[in-house]
């Protein structure tokens, strides 16, 4: 079990392969939309990612609730 | 008991030509962008068309697939009498009766061939090739056309952004004949199946007969699905994803093709790969896209003869299919 500063920093990965942006970019309070511009279809990447990389299901609906990077890692941690 | 003779088989399939048609009125992002409400950056980031070829409202499906059939069988070096097959990829005829294939092959003068028409949606053309090699195997055909052809156009509704922007018109065709020797094979194994639970998710809406999808949930399905088809089609032909020269996956969405040629290459295959970026210039034309791709790429020297060439086809059904051909 990851603990939420190892599930960040494996999440930025995910995040900068997908979108190109750096890691350190990649903070709790960010949002995908307004502040990295991470579109929709850009985000099923990142969840079809993470699901493989943290054991999770992320399904389309749950993935619509996950605006930050925060309400992503918390996702994760509740879920593993 | 009686027994019944059969039919001499071949020793499999090959493609012997290739053809496609398009509709001459271009549409540009910034075209439709004065109807509904988005922009070309929109649409480039989003699915990667830059244009498409929507035909005018008096031109006919058949008409498409006609043009495209005929080049396929000269482009093959055969006169339309030695095509005894005929079958059409489509989901977008205006009404279900007749079928396309009949009255295709009438125009084109190929007498009396068995034709019918096919449903498989985008992954109709390599469902139809499937066929068609298995029915030359078999010894039931000589040489089939098979041809891919959509007026999708038809079933938009155009002030819906999220499926006005994507879909086209056009067609596609090949002609399958029978392969001289076992060296000389150019159509290998089909990887086929299909996803029924998730029939709802590209659908025609009963209400105004217009087509319409849930982008997200196929975008996961393409991104994460497809791939397994066609490493599995790869395998079926005793190759490896090293060998692929040319990659020619339905052209849904650019993002989607990407995505699969991404876990292609983490498996595999050659970073030097040719990949088909067809949907730029002609949207999604759904069972044509795949022959279009490979008529075109063939032209502009991309894809040469004797390439080893990877097609996937995947769509509303859901279905999908996938095979490794030898390029005429």
């Amino acid at each position: 079990m990851a603990d939420n500063t190892e599930i960040l920093s494996g999440f930025a990965e995910i995040v900068e392969e997908v979108a190109g942006i750096d890691t350190a970019e990649v903070t709790t309070e960010k949002s995908f939309v307004d502040d990295l511009d991470i579109d929709s279809l850009s985000m099923v990447e990142i969840a079809v990612q993470a699901e493989d990389k943290f054991g999770v299901k992320i399904p389309d609906d749950q993935l619509a609730e996950l605006k930050t990077v925060g309400d992503a890692v918390d996702y994760i941690a509740k879920n593993q | 008991m009686t027994q019944l003779k059969l039919a001499p088989t071949a020793p499999g399939a090959r493609i012997l030509g290739l053809g496609s048609s398009q509709p001459d009125n271009v549409v540009t992002n910034d075209d439709l962008a004065q109807r509904i409400d988005t922009n070309d950056e929109w649409i480039r980031d989003r699915v990667g068309i830059e244009s498409r070829r929507i035909a005018e409202q008096g031109t006919l499906l058949v008409d498409m697939a006609t043009e495209a059939g005929a080049r396929a069988v000269k482009d093959a070096g055969l006169a339309p009498s030695e095509i005894d097959t005929v079958i059409v990829a489509t989901c977008t005829m205006p009404t279900p009766i007749p079928n396309a294939a009949a009255q295709t092959a009438d125009r084109i003068g190929i007498p009396a061939p068995g034709a019918f028409d096919l449903n498989a949606a985008c992954a109709g053309f390599c469902f139809g090739v499937g066929a068609a090699s298995d029915l030359v195997r078999g010894g039931s055909a000589k040489n089939v056309l098979v041809i891919g052809a959509e007026k999708l156009s038809d079933w938009l509704d155009w002030t819906d952004r999220s499926t006005a922007i994507i879909f086209a018109d056009g067609a596609g065709a090949a002609v399958i004949g029978p392969a001289p020797d076992e060296a000389s094979v150019g159509v290998g194994p089909l990887a086929w199946g299909s996803a029924g639970d998730m029939a709802q998710a590209i659908h025609i809406k009963p209400e105004n007969k217009a087509l319409f999808q849930e982008g997200q949930a196929v975008f996961r399905w393409a991104t994460t699905k497809i791939a397994p088809v066609a490493l599995r089609a790869i395998e079926l032909a005793g190759l490896t994803p090293a060998d692929i020269d040319v990659f020619v996956p339905h052209q849904a969405n650019l993002r989607i093709v990407d995505a699969v040629a991404k876990r292609l290459r983490a498996k595999g295959a050659r970073d030097d790969m040719v990949v088909a970026d067809d949907i730029r210039h002609s949207g999604n034309t759904s069972s044509a896209s795949i022959p279009l791709a490979l008529d075109h790429m063939r032209a502009d020297g991309r894809v040469r003869s004797g390439d080893t060439v990877l097609l996937v086809g995947f769509g509303a059904g859901l279905s999908y299919a996938g095979q490794v051909v030898v390029c005429p």
